[in-house]
């Protein structure tokens, strides 16, 4: 069965600078994907070049259809959504009007009347602050809006760019049971990039490991939890 | 203080003229950076095809709505056909070429309507409304309930449609924007269409007063600034409360200061600027920002 | 090697082009000859505008104040006083130094657009102050000045004179500025264009680049006005109105933003352009010209000088300079 997302040969550069090289990685449908590696290595970059938002070669492929040259703008509408790193909430706008603008694509009002309880069920902090400029939320809760704004839009696929960056453990771990909640109960895919590499491979099927723009490891999270190098180099111990 | 009331409401009448032009810079300089030098000569071209519709026999409120539709198709494609080659150009090098759009529109009208001034109808009538003991000019009301419905429909707009607030998401982060699926492209054009159709409004509201010639929007550009300036030029409501104020304070100024004549009227303008710089820069609604590095 | 071919190749041009230069006076008409001398001028006044904008990131649209401060200032020195023409383009460069300068200073707080409306207010107050200090400026009518004559019983005309002295002053500038904005001294003044927080935070003091910048700058565009004013003979309030500031600017964008050759292109563009566009059309020669400068913007974005580096870069065809340049042009 071929897989939910697939790249083959990904290059990708930002002005004349080369950055990822000949990559190639897959989402299984109903699965999660991480992708690990140190700063640098090019983990944003491979979550922008699928949503076109890099120059590209190569070819990305959502369930079966290739997406490598498409506006960013059709490629979401096709059922990917990204969370950026950084979060790209849209800080005058209040909760409530992020969440909208999550739903744009999507004609079916009712249901996503239905989909703002939803979320609002998994991050009741959101449902708290509805009408609150989202500039004023922390970063925690910034996270928690952009994974919703995400989940508005009923994507097959969702992209994690660094969800952990800058946010306290604790916070993390919640926003990562929550994915796994959302995984499970909804059936949404997930590629996740991550540097905190212990928590990536707790919640991923699969990793990949990225150096310098290229795929040096790759396979299941079980084994590679096991490896003695991964664990060396990016676990710490 | 009757003269008082009646400068004001005459102030809030050039004011409501300041705003909508203010409104129509700042939104195109809000989403995208650049100062359209050319607003106001589309604001008079579109005051011209007004009258040529007017001329044509059309009545007069009918060829006011069509020549705001013709103003906002006007502004699409304006920013869709001469913008957008140049849109990741320099910022320097887009203003340049509203300025060759400013000096285009501007000749092209005197080329085909004539440099000489032709009246401009208004829609009011021309006798005096007496409230209490002041008389106002029925023009000066009016044009002050038009800009108000105006920009009560623009706030509608934004406020409570999902195509506002979209086009509000596309100007303040546009790559959030697509990542929505928001077609941030034709969100700007959009932007532009209707500060067209503001531009058109004030030219229409002004060009009774002022005759209609292809110069007509030059100094009230330069007051638009001013507005722009005073309230912010990040703030939408900023530029409206600018346009007011600088209306209202040019007109009293005229009346109460003797050495102030008409000759040295644009001087108010200019001080207002200058003095809105020194003492806060970001104007009285616009946001100092706090630049991370 | 392509970088001694290059300088070698630099050399050579410029030397073609200086004895082009000298050479134009005596092959044209007087009325061309005078044309060509506003050529100068205006390269000159658009190089110091260059300088602030291009180099330094101030956008000003007032420069034309500048330029009428010099003018006005040769003016009166000779018509008052009587002091040679020569005398007057110095103290014309102090005088808008120090108003430079001293403009400079409080605009320090204000960035990018606030700096544009400051200045754009400047600009259209000159012309006012200057029909207002009557007495000395001659209000409306202006000041009337006589053409200078060659000295030293030279063979040239007066407007041949007026060329080569117009001629000397820029090669003088052109090579003061050429040594300011490279080394360390230019280095500092564009680190505070692109991130003056930064450039603060390696110790360059923005406050007073920016200030003397903009002196230096004004200083240029005063010379330009005095040339102006002399080679006119005459000077009178409305010449130095808004519309003289977006001349300037003009020749700065489509010149090209922080080039020094972008200033000889510039003023030829405003020079000619105008004259051409007349010729196309006399009914609309302003759409014609208007047609050109967004023609010239979609072509050439960067300006001339930026298209021609461009296009060097291309045919050199160094990858390295290629990625070097890309960054700089950005």
């Amino acid at each position: 069965m071929p897989a939910l997302l697939e790249a083959e040969n990904l290059e990708a550069q930002y002005g004349w600078t080369k950055v990822l090289h000949g990559l190639g990685f897959a989402v299984e449908s109903g699965g999660i994907t991480a992708i690990l590696g140190a700063n640098g290595a090019g983990k944003t970059t491979t979550l922008r070049a699928v949503c076109g938002m890099v120059k590209t070669a190569g070819s990305v492929r959502f369930e079966g259809q290739r997406i490598d040259g498409m506006a960013t703008e059709d490629i979401v509408r096709l059922g990917i959504a990204h969370t950026p790193e950084g979060r790209g909430t849209f800080m005058e706008l209040t909760v409530e009007e992020n969440l909208r603008l999550g739903a744009y694509v999507r004609k079916d009002r009712g249901a996503i009347a239905r989909d703002f309880d939803r979320v609002y069920q998994y991050f009741p902090v959101l449902g708290q602050r509805q009408r609150q400029q989202a500039g004023t939320l922390s970063g925690g809760e910034q996270q928690m809006l952009a994974v919703a704004r995400a989940l508005m839009s009923r994507p097959r696929l969702l992209l994690l760019d660094e969800p952990s960056l800058g946010l306290a453990p604790l916070v993390t771990r919640e926003i990562f049971r929550i994915v796994r909640a959302i995984n499970k109960d909804e059936g949404v895919s997930v590629l996740l990039v991550e540097q905190n590499a212990a928590m990536a491979l707790e919640l991923a099927d699969h990793a990949y490991l990225l150096e310098t723009g290229r795929v040096v490891m790759s396979g299941s999270a079980a084994e590679l939890r096991k490896d003695d190098s991964i664990r060396r180099s990016y676990l710490g111990y | 203080m009757d003269i008082f009331i009646q400068q004001v409401v005459s102030g809030l009448a050039t004011g409501g003229i300041y705003a909508s032009l203010a409104l129509a810079l700042v939104m195109i300089y809000q989403a995208t950076d650049v100062v359209n030098f050319a607003q106001g000569s589309m604001a008079m071209f579109s005051t011209y095809l007004c009258w040529s519709l007017l001329q044509a026999g059309l009545p007069y409120w009918v060829a006011f709505v069509a020549t705001l539709v013709i103003a906002f198709a006007g502004g699409i494609l304006i920013e869709r056909v001469v913008i957008r080659p140049v849109e990741n150009a320099p910022i320097l090098s887009i203003v340049i070429v509203t300025i060759g759009l400013l000096v285009i529109l501007v000749s092209v009208a005197g080329w085909i309507y004539s440099y000489i001034q032709k009246p401009f109808p208004s829609p009011f009538p021309n006798k005096p409304i007496k409230i209490g003991n002041i008389v106002f000019g029925a023009h000066d009301l009016g044009a002050i309930g038009i800009t108000l419905v105006v920009l009560l429909l623009l706030f509608l707009f934004f406020r409570y449609t999902t195509l506002g607030l979209a086009m509000r998401a596309a100007a303040q982060n546009p790559t959030s924007s697509r990542l929505c699926g928001i077609r941030v492209g034709w969100m700007l054009a959009l932007g532009w269409g209707l500060a067209a159709t503001f531009g058109a409004v004030a030219g229409m509201i002004v060009a009774p007063v002022v005759f209609l010639d292809p110069n007509m929007m030059g100094g009230i550009q330069i007051y638009a600034f001013a507005a722009a300036t005073v309230g912010g030029f990040t703030s939408p409501l900023g530029a409206v409360v600018g346009g007011f104020l600088v209306g209202v304070t040019e007109n009293l100024v005229g009346t109460y200061v003797s050495f102030i004549g008409t000759e040295l009227k644009m001087t108010v303008a200019l001080a207002m600027i200058i003095i809105v710089l020194l003492v806060k820069p970001s104007g009285l609604f616009g946001r100092s920002f706090v630049r991370r590095v | 090697m392509a970088r001694v071919g290059g300088a070698a190749l630099k050399t050579a041009g410029l030397a073609l082009v200086l004895a082009v230069a000298c050479a134009l006076p005596f092959a044209m008409s007087g009325f061309r000859v005078f044309q060509f001398t506003q050529v100068l001028i205006y390269a000159i006044a658009i190089l110091g505008l260059n300088m602030l904008t291009g180099f330094n990131g101030q956008i000003s649209l007032g420069h034309g104040a500048f330029y009428g401060i010099g003018a006005y200032t040769t003016a009166i020195m000779i018509d008052k006083w009587n002091i040679g023409y020569g005398w007057t383009i110095p103290v014309a460069a102090a005088v808008c130094l120090v108003v430079g300068f001293l403009f400079g200073r409080p605009a320090l707080r204000l960035e990018g657009l606030y700096l544009a409306l400051a200045t754009f207010a400047l600009a259209l107050a000159v012309p006012q102050i200057l029909k207002y200090f009557e007495h000395w400026t001659g209000g409306s009518q202006g000041i009337v000045l006589s053409k200078p004559k060659a000295p030293w019983g030279l063979p040239l005309n007066e407007d041949q004179w007026l060329y080569f002295v117009t001629l000397g002053v820029l090669i003088v500038l052109f090579i003061l500025a050429s040594n300011l904005l490279s080394g360390r001294t230019g280095r500092a003044i564009k680190a505070i264009r692109d991130n003056h927080i930064a450039a603060e935070a390696m110790g360059v003091n923005s406050a007073l680049y920016k200030s003397v910048v903009f002196g230096v700058s004004a200083a240029y565009t005063g010379v330009a006005g005095a040339l102006s004013g002399i080679a006119i003979a005459f000077v009178a309030p409305d010449t130095f109105d808004v519309f003289l500031s977006f001349t300037l600017l003009t020749g700065v964008v489509i010149g090209g933003l922080a080039t020094i050759s972008g200033a000889i292109f510039g003023a030829l563009f405003v020079q000619f352009v105008p004259n051409w566009a007349q010729d196309i059309s006399k009914a609309a020669p302003w759409a014609i010209f208007g047609i050109f400068l967004i023609v010239f913007m979609y072509v050439m974005p960067h300006g001339i000088a930026g298209f021609l580096r461009l296009l060097w870069i291309r045919m050199t065809r160094s990858a390295v300079m290629r990625g070097k340049a890309e960054g700089e042009v950005q």
